[in-house]
């Protein structure tokens, strides 16, 4: 008894890669690697520069063979713009892990526990690592960013609140101006400060005029952000509110910002790790200070940026190292905001 | 229901109108007012840097922009003469951001490309971060950074450049002195301006319309073939605009580029060379010992230095916003 053969087809996935694809990939790598340390070995050619480049040569050489042999010339065009692409992307990653590596690793010479409890006030530039600390310009740091907080983000928030819930005839206009302002370079926000206040008021430099100038700086980025989560709002919880019979002002209040409050938390933090490293607007409106000033309003006031500085500038070994570790406290700061913000931001996002 | 009820009270309806209550209008005019304050911030940056360097502009014409010399010099009745140019600062800044521009473009066509197209979902989220925070580095990491760890290697880079490409004028050098130059500053503000360009030419590319990118592969295109079919024209746009926005950075660069500059008031082309000039770093340089006059021309050259980077900007922002609708 002959049952008729129902022939079922299976499932092709041409796209996956077949054993053969891969053994193909991994061979051209090797060949790659082997024959780049040949060729470096024996050739005047030295360094892991060389290397990385060589690399990324013979390895496009080599697979466009294996691709040839395959797909023909199209097939080699394809496969070469992947790795190419790749390449670019690869440089990118190494210059980011170089900087990462370098302060890390330079800077954390310099760290202690007395580092970070006190000022540089008896520490000249010759004097080795134990002595002296930035806690002066930590505190300094923190009140510029409070003084800066202070004023940009209402300002930026409002204006963010203009271009997404009023949407009045000057939309375009102020749409322009903030992006105007964010290219306004860091040298000019000081300038500007100093010639508007320091020259024509009896206020000298001071933390409260250095948190003025990275206002500046500052709003720019809160009002961009804050206007990208105020977008995310969706649409039906405003018109819920105004159908409610409650005022536009209510709705804005009660509604709308607080669904979009993780997102102006983001915006806020992403404005301070703007700011948090500028240094040339604080040479004009701070100055530097190497001990503790507890007066927003009167007197020079030191900073983590301005301390990096003075050590560059000194060019000691010790007070360079000390530019290393201070640019590594500076460092951290800037990623754990970055890192909170990340965390704030992707919770508005679920939640939308 | 009978008809001759007593009839009630009718409501007077009330009165339909679009005026906004009280609450509303004070809402509206204290947002309106404060989103103003970028306006009023910009024109009082204009307003007070004008201001302050209005003497220079009156003394020096148009010998600001034309001369190369910077000298104050005070005779013995104390009349101070004094001949400000910045040619050669802006000499400078041109050739060092153009240096940028040219070798960051590539790298970030490559990178957002790659981002958009390429990496895996998982390694993409990765690599987004990473760009991201490379944005969010403070510039006098970059400066450190520069100084210590990129100018020993560019140096060799440098010297490796000048030996074989010598004979090009600009890769010629008077002295070999490869340090300080030109070259590595315009490296480091590359690193720089390379997170701007890489996140404008991913959101350009991301827009790329569907159907076209399905057309082309319907048509048998590689992906290659797709790309460079569909994608670059599409996002070629977003890409100059993206590096206007990089030179604009560029432009108002300070710290970086100070910590890797030897500054020399006089315009060089050889980039290899340890001279160059660049304005924001030249008013870091000159202002600690300024004279009061001098500091009026600083303030003319933060002015210049202002609506260099306000025009880049604006003319960015019109090709990166016409680009982007032109998807849609």
């Amino acid at each position: 008894m002959s049952q008729a053969q129902i022939s079922t087809a299976t499932p092709t996935r041409p796209w996956t890669p077949t054993v053969k694809d891969r053994l193909m990939t991994s061979a051209s790598v090797l060949l790659a690697v082997l024959s780049d340390v040949l060729i470096v070995q024996l050739t005047p050619m030295k360094g892991k520069i060389a290397y990385f480049f060589l690399f990324f040569i013979l390895w496009f050489l080599i697979d466009s063979i294996f691709v040839y042999r395959s797909k023909g010339q199209k097939g080699v065009r394809d496969a070469l713009a992947a790795k190419v692409t790749l390449f670019g992307g690869v440089i990118v990653v190494m210059v980011v892990a170089s900087i990462l590596w370098e302060t890390i690793h330079r800077g954390l010479k310099g760290v202690n526990f007395k580092f970070f409890t006190t000022t540089l006030r008896e520490t000249s530039l010759f004097d080795p690592i134990g002595s002296g600390g930035i806690a002066h310009a930590i505190v300094g740091t923190l009140m510029l960013i409070a003084i800066a907080i202070i004023f940009a983000v209402p300002m930026g928030i409002l204006t963010a609140l203009y271009l997404t819930e009023i949407k009045g005839k000057a939309s375009g206009l102020i749409q322009f101006l903030v992006q105007a302002m964010s290219g306004v370079p860091s040298v000019v926000a000081g300038l500007f400060i100093y010639a508007a206040i320091i020259l024509n008021t009896p206020l000298r430099s001071s933390a409260f005029l250095g948190g003025l100038a990275l206002t500046i700086l500052m709003v720019p980025t809160v009002t961009r952000t804050a206007q990208e989560v105020l977008n995310l709002v969706p649409r039906d919880l405003r018109e819920a509110g105004l159908a409610m019979g409650a005022t536009q002002w209510k709705t804005v209040a009660l509604v709308v910002v607080p669904a979009a409050r993780s997102g102006l938390i983001t915006a806020t933090i992403l404005g301070v790790a703007r700011i948090a490293g500028e240094t040339a607007p604080l040479l004009f409106t701070v100055g530097v200070f190497d001990s503790y000033n507890f007066n927003p309003f009167k007197g020079d006031q030191g900073s983590l940026p301005t301390v990096v500085w003075r050590g560059l500038q000194g060019g000691t070994p010790e007070s360079i190292q000390r530019a290393w570790s201070t640019i590594l406290a500076l460092l951290i700061v800037v990623l754990i905001m970055f890192v909170i913000a990340r965390a704030f931001g992707t919770r508005q996002m679920k939640r939308k | 229901m009978s008809v001759d009820a007593p009839a009630k009270a009718i409501p007077k309806p009330r009165e339909i109108t679009t005026k906004p209550r009280v609450s509303d209008q004070i809402f509206r005019g204290v947002v309106t007012t404060f989103s103003f304050s970028a306006l009023l911030i910009l024109l009082l940056i204009a307003a007070f840097l004008l201001l302050q360097g209005f003497n220079t502009f009156r003394e020096q014409g148009i010998g600001f922009i034309t001369n190369f010399e910077w000298v104050t010099f005070t005779d013995e009745n104390g009349v101070e003469t004094a001949n400000f140019g910045l040619q050669a600062m802006l000499v400078g800044t041109l050739v060092i951001s153009a240096l940028a521009v040219l070798i960051a473009v590539p790298l970030s066509v490559l990178t957002a490309l790659f981002l958009t197209f390429y990496a895996p979902e998982k390694l993409k989220k990765y690599l987004v971060t990473i760009i991201d925070l490379m944005a969010a580095f403070p510039s006098i990491l970059y400066g450190l950074w520069g100084f210590f760890v990129l100018m020993p290697m560019a140096v060799y880079w440098a010297k490796l450049i000048n030996k074989w490409l010598g004979w090009i004028y600009i890769f010629d050098v008077p002295q070999p002195i490869f340090s300080r130059s030109p070259f590595i500053a315009g490296l480091v503000l590359t690193v720089m301006i390379i997170p701007i360009i890489t996140s404008v030419a991913r959101e350009v590319f991301s827009q790329t319309p569907l159907d076209r990118i399905q057309a082309a592969y319907a048509l048998g295109a590689t992906k290659w073939g797709m790309i460079r079919a569909v994608v670059l024209p599409f996002g070629a746009g977003g890409v100059v605009g993206g590096s206007m926005l990089g030179l604009g950075r560029a432009f108002g660069e300070t710290v970086a580029v100070f910590s890797v500059l030897n500054i020399v008031f006089r315009s060089n082309f050889q980039i290899l060379f340890t001279q160059g000039g660049n304005v924001a770093s030249m008013i870091i340089q000159k202002w600690g010992e300024a004279t009061p006059k001098e500091v009026g021309a600083l303030m003319a050259a933060g002015l210049v230095l202002f609506f260099m980077t306000l025009i880049v900007n604006f003319i960015a922002n019109q090709i990166v916003v016409r680009t982007v609708k032109s998807g849609r």
